[in-house]
């Protein structure tokens, strides 16, 4: 079934255009940056971690296109609901990076004042949902954001991520399942980077392709290279746009590679030795080759800088005081019980042991 | 403690072609925490199956497989991942043997690393058994030394119901001790005998609870302490035996207080042991809130928490009882209520164990 899907891509050999992109070529170099910042970001955190700077790091290498080819496409109006890889998304729509790093080390700067683990993003400034760590339980929440959005007469569309390992889980299911009766303009992106940690997709779905599982719950489908940054972004603007206008859900699969380990908690060698595919990033540095406007050094230089301003982040982030003990009850109600600060109270005198 | 359940499922795998293993990342990569590491290259495919994303489904699956003769073994990558298949352990293995007038069991097993305290935030921290342990049907231990996980692993799956096995992650490379074997059989234990207060626990806890008994021991409190290993079935002889001796109980755990499993267990130690309390039982637990990260020691129940509780229930119950219930409460040992059943109080030797009756408690007293 899917596999007569054919692979949408824009990007040739020697990074010729095969077909016209939808990107200005202006925002290709920004894309181009802002792929670049992000590897340098993941470098520098997944460093941290093992310096024992942060206590958990979890990057998007190898799917930086995937990522912001999306991102670019979304309008500012529109949800973004991401699994966990998508911090690029985020910082594409203008969310502060150093926000990110105070999370990370769960200062009392964080605007969940340390109580989640590093990578547990979230901003209703951005229209960007909360990132859960249950793999799937996103994609019904995307499901009901387009069914409010549309009974609220909203021309939005919610871009809503995941893996491929989350095409098995419940929420993937029922949540396509909810998708198609309820007719909701929500676009599945399911990055498949052939990994769910240790297991290949092969083994996690013996369908042909990924999106046989779309077509089958009726949702129109489609199967982009997600090593394309320009393909990626075509389609998402195709689909966002359709999606606002129809009102309907559209799945599809952008098919990449995760070239990391699957977090600063795993070990890759342990399940896995192929060589990995070309790098997204050199692949569309080939086409802006082509570009006369490209200014690589240019670039090279604001990404330096931002890695020395990583660092001060960091540092700030570090000097930055601990939430204080009362955060620990804050927020589970929008008023805590009594029980509750009870238990808070022989906390503290505890501590003034 | 990773070595100790590796070897139990191994030896249990050796003895049995009916265990099989099945869950997320446990064959190539050997589990997020290695229990099951070698497993695969020893044993095969067929019976150490790399599952698919689907908690519900796998455990689901595991269910068919034990109904047909099957002995499996689930590993739940973490147990705050264990929720998808909330609905397949409560409403179809729990009730399986009482729905079919036992012509079908499900002797299945769901490992489960559980508890905080290794920088995981929500969803790499829970300690969610109350909500098995409600459910009845369902076994749920909770081993917390190596010896003690492989003994009631390999006890577990010969079990003819269901286990609900939490593993704590806290101590999985922490702990080591050399290798003994012993049958548990469901049996609390007494790791640390004493005359003042019962420390009942289970999990990781316990060795919070044993490091507030050593600090209580220089200030003259002498803290007993008590493994639960198995909280369904629940060992209330040996508890029972326990809180009439000392007095006083104190419950600890890690899981939110409200609705946790100490409630259930104050309950029962009052029920059936209200007269030879000496004061109001004690609970120490994790805060009610989503286990949080940059905080999680202070949300754990610590040794320092512990110790305070220690110090207040001796307090109380030497001082400030209500003398209309307990007499005298600053010498409630010759008078009141408490003092009217001393001569039920069982006599004891030094390690706690009733004269007489080891033979039925069966080294679930045995001290270390
Ligand atoms: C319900 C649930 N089960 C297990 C896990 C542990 N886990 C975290 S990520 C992951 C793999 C996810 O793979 P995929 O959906 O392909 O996304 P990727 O990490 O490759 O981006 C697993 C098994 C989890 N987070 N949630």
């Amino acid at each position: 079934m899917g596999g007569t899907i054919a692979v949408e891509r824009i990007l040739g050999e020697g990074g010729a255009l095969i077909r016209e992109p939808l990107l200005r070529i202006e925002r290709r170099f920004v894309v181009y940056e802002a792929m670049l910042r992000q590897r340098r970001f993941d470098t520098i955190m997944m460093r941290a971690q093992r310096q024992g700077r942060i206590g958990f790091h979890l990057g998007s290498e190898g799917e930086e296109a995937a990522i912001l080819g999306v991102a670019e496409a979304l309008a500012d109006t529109d949800f973004l609901v991401p699994c966990y890889r998508e911090s690029a998304a985020l910082f594409h729509r203008g969310f502060p990076i150093e926000s990110f790093v105070d999370q990370s080390v769960g200062n009392a700067r964080d605007v969940n004042r340390g109580r989640q683990m590093p990578v547990h993003f979230s901003s209703a400034d951005h229209r960007c949902l909360s990132v859960s760590a249950p793999i799937g339980t996103q994609i019904p929440h995307a499901v009901g954001v387009g069914y409010a959005a549309k009974m609220r007469d909203e021309r939005i569309a919610v871009a809503v991520f995941f893996g491929d390992g989350a095409t098995s889980s419940q929420g993937f299911h029922e949540g396509l399942t909810l998708a198609a009766a309820l007719e909701v303009p929500v676009v599945f992106f399911c990055r498949n980077n052939r990994y769910a940690i240790s297991l290949p997709v092969e083994e996690q779905c013996r369908a042909e392709t990924l999106v046989d599982k779309a077509v089958g719950y009726g949702i129109p489908a489609y199967r982009v290279d997600g090593d394309d940054v320009l393909a990626v972004h075509f389609r998402a603007c195709k689909a966002l746009a359709e999606a606002r206008s129809a009102r309907r859900p559209i799945f599809i699969e952008l098919l990449t590679y995760r070239r990391g380990a699957h977090s600063s908690s795993d070990d890759p060698t342990r399940y896995r030795s192929e060589v990995p595919p070309r790098d997204p990033i050199q692949i569309f540095r080939d086409h802006l080759y082509t570009l006369e406007a490209f200014d690589e050094e240019a670039i090279g230089r604001r990404i330096d800088a931002f890695d020395r301003d990583l660092r001060a982040m960091l540092r700030r982030a570090e000097a930055a005081p601990k939430p204080s003990i009362e955060s620990i009850v804050e927020g589970v109600y929008a008023k805590p019980t009594r029980t509750q600060l009870r238990q808070l109270e022989a906390i503290q005198a505890a501590r003034e042991l | 403690m990773v070595e100790a359940l590796r070897g139990a499922l191994a030896e249990e795998m050796e003895r049995d072609a009916n265990v099989i293993v099945i869950g997320e990342d446990i064959g190539r990569l050997g589990g997020v925490f290695r229990v099951t590491d070698g497993l695969l290259e020893r044993f095969g495919r067929d019976r150490v199956i790399d599952a698919p994303l689907a908690e519900g489904g796998i455990v689901g699956t595991a269910i068919g497989m034990a109904m047909h003769g099957l002995r499996p073994v689930v590993e739940i990558q973490f147990a705050d991942f264990i929720y998808p298949a909330f609905d397949q352990l409560v409403n179809e293995a729990a009730k399986m043997r009482y729905r079919s007038g036992a012509q079908f069991a499900v002797p299945m097993v769901v490992r489960a690393p559980a508890g905080g305290g290794i920088k995981g935030g929500h969803y790499h921290s829970q300690s969610p058994e109350a909500y098995f342990a409600h459910t009845p049907g369902l076994k749920v231990y909770y081993p917390a030394s190596p010896n003690d996980a492989r003994a009631m692993l390999l006890e577990a799956i010969r079990d003819p119901d269901p286990v609900i096995f939490f593993e704590p992650k806290r101590v999985y490379r922490a702990v080591r001790e050399p290798r003994e074997d012993y049958e548990v059989r469901e049996r609390a234990r007494i790791l640390r005998p004493g005359e003042d207060i019962s420390c009942i626990s289970y999990g990781a806890s316990i060795y919070e609870c044993l490091e507030a008994a050593e600090a209580a021991a220089r200030r003259g409190i002498e803290v007993e302490i008590i493994d639960l290993r198995s909280l369904i079935p629940l060992d209330e002889e040996t508890l029972d035996r326990s809180v009439r001796h000392t007095g006083r109980a104190l419950i600890v755990h890690e899981a939110p207080l409200t609705g946790g499993y100490g409630g259930e267990l104050v309950a029962g130690i009052v029920e059936r042991n209200f007269a030879w309390l000496r004061a109001r039982p004690m609970r120490v637990a994790g805060i009610d809130a989503p286990f949080p990260y940059a905080l999680e020691l202070e949300a754990l129940p610590s040794a320092r928490r512990i110790l305070l509780a220690i110090e207040a229930l001796m307090r109380e119950s030497e001082e400030a009882l209500p003398q209309t219930v307990f007499g005298d409460a600053r010498d409630s040992r010759q008078g009141g209520l408490a003092a009217a059943r001393t001569e039920d109080r069982e006599p004891k030797n030094d390690s706690g164990v009733k004269k007489g009756d080891e033979d039925s408690v069966e080294g679930a007293m045995e001290i270390k």
